[in-house]
């Protein structure tokens, strides 16, 4: 547990600070000590333990996905291959479905996304002190283990669609058919002098809901996995507050985590469909 | 919660897996469905033929059954008349067999009655001549009548 001498909002902020290496202000390199030190090291700093749980699980899925890939045959497939090809046809489903141009790596993208933030979601489930008690055992004093309620992670992803999502529209449409898409529409007339004083109405509203894509892919996994996690470390707190409370507190955390596991698919699963999705209006002419 | 160089981490290891999970895991896994397909169509055409094969085995079967039921027919047939034949045969054989051997057997009955007819004729002469002694011993000599006698046999 977080220990007699904290307080309730020591703890929460003690979960909610992840383990930070940057470089102090003073000029040397090394771990923050505490949240106000990582918030000094400013954007030259980096989430050791974010990093560690996401790029493990990732290498996690890929190694479990490519040792199958490499085995799989035509033949009867074992249980393994079996899981993952129901995965890859369910993805090939779904792109199938809302993708209507040919691109070889939507799907594989798809893939990848689904699995990967459902893997980072899946650290949710494990109690919220059972890592970072591990971590503190062995010398390490922060330790946030959900990968996706770090924004960081989040945005990371969904600036890498954001990134596809602007060369294939340049790619497909072209600069000048990108640019018409952004500012002839959705007002337009046959007047040419009017069409120019549109430009710029069309301009703003179109950039806006550009720019909206991203920053709600990223938004939304964050804030649905960062209040779950927020909960569940709520309901951890009800542990210290005597037998009765507990006892009550371990029914919600069971309640709210057998919740979470429909959160923690759904969520993959929106942000691989609206990746799909805007990568398929961005290879179409509106 | 702060943004820092974790986000560029971030991007970099997501194209990193996205890279690898298309090469090393899409393009195999595909292609091992795919095969898959393919290879459980071809089975479902084979089968189609192969059933459709066996329907004209079957009717073919059929066929040749007919045939051999109507060869099995007409050989009985011909047998059955084969055999009329042999028996009209042997019946003309016993009647012609038995011609001859009662030919044979009324041949051998004239001689033998012919045979006994002049042995009986010898008997009767000599009876006449034995009974012609008697009664002539008293009056002739046997000797001087024999030439009588024997002529009277001869006529017997």
């Amino acid at each position: 547990m977080a220990g007699d001498t904290l307080t309730s909002s020591g703890y929460i902020k003690h979960h909610l600070t992840n383990l930070t290496f940057g470089k102090h202000p003073d000029g040397s390199w090394g771990i923050a000590q505490s949240a106000a030190e990582a918030k000094e090291m400013g954007f030259w700093a980096i989430h050791v333990d974010t990093m560690f749980w996401s790029i493990g699980l990732g290498i996690l899925f890929l190694y479990f996905f490519s040792k199958t890939a490499k085995q799989a045959t035509a033949g009867v497939p074992n249980g393994l291959q079996n899981f993952v090809e129901w995965l890859v046809d369910f993805i090939d489903e779904s792109v199938r479905g809302s993708f209507s141009a040919r691109n070889a790596l939507v799907a594989p993208l798809a893939l990848t996304i689904f699995v990967w933030i459902f893997l980072q979601n899946l650290m949710d489930l494990v109690p919220v002190d059972v890592i970072p008690e591990l971590a503190k055992l062995l010398g390490i004093h922060y330790m946030k283990v959900v990968p996706s309620t770090d924004p960081n992670a989040t945005f990371g992803m969904a600036i890498g669609v954001f990134i596809l999502v602007l060369f294939y529209s340049i790619k497909i449409k072209g600069i000048g058919g990108f640019a018409g898409e952004l500012t002839l529409q959705p007002f337009s007339s046959n007047n040419v002098l009017v069409n120019i004083l549109f430009i710029p109405v069309n301009f703003i509203l179109e950039f806006v809901s550009l720019i909206a894509k991203p920053i709600s892919l990223a938004l939304r996994l964050f804030g649905n996995m960062y209040a779950g996690e927020m909960i569940f470390i709520l309901i951890a707190i009800m542990y210290n507050a005597g037998l009765i409370l507990g006892l009550f507190g371990g029914v919600l955390q069971l309640g709210w985590a057998i919740f979470h596991i429909l959160i923690i698919t759904l969520q993959a699963f929106i942000f691989m469909t609206l990746t799909i999705v805007y990568l398929d209006m961005a290879h179409h002419e509106h | 919660m702060n943004i820092n160089l974790t986000l560029i981490g971030q991007l970099l290891a997501f194209a990193v897996f996205v890279w690898f999970t298309m090469k090393y895991i899409w393009t195999p896994i595909m292609g091992a469905l795919e095969t898959r397909k393919k290879e459980i169509a071809d089975g479902l055409v084979a089968a189609e033929r192969g059933q459709h094969e066996q329907e004209l085995a079957k009717e073919r079967a059929k066929d040749v059954l007919h045939e051999a039921k109507s060869q099995a027919a007409e050989i009985v047939a011909q047998a059955q008349k084969r055999a009329a034949e042999i028996v009209d045969e042997s019946k003309d054989t016993a009647r012609t067999e038995g011609e001859r051997i009662l030919t044979a057997a009324q041949a051998e009955i004239e001689q033998e009655s012919n045979r006994a007819r002049e042995h009986l004729r010898e008997k009767i002469g000599e009876l006449a001549v034995a009974g012609a002694e008697k009664i002539l011993r008293k009056e002739i000599n046997a000797t001087a009548h024999k030439d009588i006698v024997n002529e009277l046999a001869q006529e017997i």
